[in-house]
């Protein structure tokens, strides 16, 4: 040994010496040389929900400029919150079921008829509130694993399979409700419980409801689960490719049956919330919160196509929304308008998230 | 065997048909389409409607749109009932202008086309229409509220809380019906909005529902909270926007009125909610129509329009706890014997 130590003989074999030469620089792909507006698709691919974040302040900032005090008030930047809540909860059940490349036309239905359940559990047959409110999200947790059942087990196309679920939902609705409002009085005399969401914190002239609260704490919780749990992963691994998915070892048909149940317990908290939200429980409103839904979801930047998106861009989604109505309204623009501009919304949020799916690595 | 089982089933089929054939002959058949089957002012048009087609003999069939507004569903139930070959056709137009088409094709394939609640533009688009004066309904409670003001109606602070977009002529009668009532010059009286009178805070929709009124009761009361008389579409709206002034402690501030007479509206005139509504009569509605119905079909009689109006009027009822001078108008507690839904 120590003999060796002396010749100090090369260490290794001769082809090592030459590599010694050779280009050393780790394999890697050509960059090529980007744009400004290269620099920024790729920036936006990575931060999915930088786009409704950013549109988000400027219409802030511009309704501020437009419509003044009334609009940049603490109270009515909370009152927005508010009005957004109830469609910002059912745009984060929509947001679950999007991730899996789905839709859900049945969100807002699953919501109505779990808040006359409630209703007429508590308020009609002096069933106790905690109670009615359980047996809400049960039948919630349930309507929503009937529509994984028909995706995963009956095969039927997500879109179709919640077009027929929204329609009966909607007529058991009526059928229990005699498509009559539970007034608010009624439902303060014998279940108070069941409109806990409205009450409001008072900070200066905000007017912060536990409505608002809940929207965000929800979807905080939902953020959690889809980023930091193994589950969230594979929703976002089915939602990708789902056969990819499948490959890999998850158990695809399980994963979205999860997906669908934890939707539609959402829809049932959101029912809950609304009852707070409205006063009175009525059969009639939300009638087209399940497009409203799809609206917040797709305005935050999460791709119909599934797999890509954060969920907290449905909570900024729904609050460029209300934003827009808020001060579009308050700078006396007719109501049509406001129609108006949420309909180009739509459309250039889907041409933005095309146009950073385009983006090449 | 399965030749002799196709067989019976075959002839089962003809004799059923048979069967309703000699059926639609004997009987009368007739339609009623109304704009949704959700508003409990439908389900008792139709309650109305199908008491008296039992008691005539008169077999009904009955088609609702989705929500107010689904004009595509009655334009379908229309063609329904003209492939059924229905005598007589009842119906609440979703739009006023948009069925005119469909329904003036029934009319040439010879049924009686009877409009109920809510006219036809031009109104004789229909045979007959037989509704609520929506314009005097308004102008009730615009009377009442001037009155109920006194001296404050010169500086009052208006919120209107109306239906939707389109601006349907249920929406601008009662709305401006109103305005004449408390004294503001409505322009032109078929349109929402032109008005210029200083009182006015704004207008904004509701959908008629009690999330829709709450929302449009915070935005008005955004543009100023000051507001001190709210005028709502339907008494569904004034439960809205009641919780709105409520969850910014306005509610004694400001006085609501509003249209209906559903029997939880006339409830919230009694609890003091409501200051007034205007009730109308859906069951008297319905019933009057199928009576027309079986008239045309016995020898062609068609009905006629109440004097000076171009519509058969089934009347409108004040209800409020604060009765004034000079206005006709009767107690919440006489209200709820008369409510509907």
């Amino acid at each position: 040994m120590t003999d060796m130590t002396q010749t100090a003989p090369p260490r290794g074999q001769s082809f090592e010496h030459d590599l010694e030469k050779s280009d050393r620089t780790v394999a890697a792909f050509e960059r090529t040389k980007r744009g400004p507006l290269g620099t920024i698709q790729h920036g936006l691919h990575g931060n999915p929900t930088l786009v409704p974040v950013i549109v988000l302040g400027l219409s802030i900032a511009a309704f501020g400029l437009i419509a003044g005090g009334k609009f940049f008030s603490a109270f009515n930047l909370t009152l927005i919150m508010q009005q957004v809540s109830i469609i910002g909860i059912l745009a984060a059940a929509q947001s679950l079921i999007i991730l899996t490349a789905g839709i859900d036309l049945s969100v807002a239905a699953i919501m109505v008829l779990m808040s006359v359940i409630a209703g007429n559990l508590a308020v009609y047959m002096g069933v106790p509130a905690p109670v009615a409110l359980l047996v809400a999200f049960a039948g919630g947790t349930g309507a929503g694993l009937m529509n994984g059942f028909l995706v995963t087990k009956v095969k039927l196309p997500p879109f179709i399979t919640t077009l027929g679920t929204w329609s009966i939902f909607y007529a058991l609705n009526l059928w229990l409700s005699g498509a009559q409002s539970i007034r608010s009085q009624d439902i303060d005399k014998a279940a108070p419980l069941l409109k806990f969401f409205g009450n409001t914190i008072a900070i200066g002239n905000a007017r912060v409801t536990y409505g608002s609260i809940l929207m965000i704490v929800v979807f905080l919780a939902l953020w959690f689960l889809l980023n930091k749990t193994a589950w969230g992963r594979h929703v976002y691994a089915v939602g990708d490719d789902k056969e990819a998915a499948e490959l890999a070892g998850i158990r695809t048909d399980r994963t979205l049956l999860s997906v669908y149940g934890l939707a539609g317990l959402v829809c049932a908290i959101a029912a809950w919330a609304s009852i707070g939200r409205v006063g009175s429980i009525s059969p009639q409103a939300y009638y087209e919160a399940n497009l409203h839904s799809i609206t917040a979801v797709v305005i935050g930047g999460i791709s119909l196509f599934g797999g890509r998106g954060s969920i907290l861009g449905a909570l900024f989604g729904a609050l460029i929304v209300g934003v827009f109505q808020s001060g579009l309204r308050l700078a006396d623009v007719d109501v049509l308008w406001q129609v108006f501009a949420i309909g180009w919304l739509i459309i250039i949020a889907v041409a933005i998230d095309q146009w950073i799916r385009k983006v090449s690595a | 065997m399965k030749f002799a089982k196709g067989c019976v089933v075959g002839l089962c089929a003809s004799v059923a048909l048979v069967g309703i054939a000699t059926g639609a002959s004997a009987q009368t058949s007739a339609c009623l389409i109304t704009k949704t089957d959700t508003n409990p002012f439908f389900v008792k048009m139709k309650e109305g409607a199908v008491a008296k087609a039992n008691e005539l003999g008169i077999k009904l069939n009955t088609y609702a749109g989705k929500i107010d507004g689904d004009v595509e569903s009655q334009v379908a139930a229309v063609e329904s009932c003209m492939a059924a070959g229905a005598k007589g056709i009842l119906i609440t137009p979703s739009d006023s202008r948009a069925l005119a088409p469909v329904v003036e094709k029934a009319r040439a394939a010879g049924a009686l086309v009877i409009a109920l609640d809510t006219p036809f533009e031009p109104a004789d688009t229909a045979d007959a229409t037989f509704a609520t004066d929506n314009f005097k309904a308004g102008e009730m409670i615009g009377e009442w509220a001037k009155a109920r003001m006194g001296d404050k109606a010169a500086d009052a602070k208006i919120a209107f809380l109306d239906l939707n977009a389109s601006q349907v002529s249920v929406d601008y009668l009662r709305d401006q019906g109103f305005m004449k009532g408390f004294g503001i010059d409505v322009k032109d009286a078929k349109k929402i909005g032109d008005e210029d009178d200083p009182r006015i805070v704004g207008h904004d929709v509701t959908n008629g529902n009690e999330e829709g009124g709450r929302k449009a009761m915070e935005n008005l009361l955004q543009k100023d909270p000051g507001v001190d008389l709210v005028y709502t579409i339907n008494e569904p709206a004034a439960a809205g926007a009641y919780e709105a002034l409520k969850a910014v402690g306005l509610e004694n501030q400001a006085t609501i009125v509003s249209i209906d007479g559903g029997c939880p509206g006339v409830q919230n005139v009694k609890e003091g909610i409501i200051g007034a509504t205007s009730m109308q009569f859906p069951l008297l509605m319905a019933s009057k129509g199928v009576e027309a119905i079986a008239a045309f079909a016995k020898d062609g009689t068609k009905p006629q329009n109440s004097e000076g109006l171009d519509f058969y009027n089934t009347g409108v009822t004040l209800i409020t706890d604060h009765p004034v001078d000079g206005i006709d108008s009767i107690s919440s507690d006489e209200g709820l014997k008369q409510c509907w839904g």
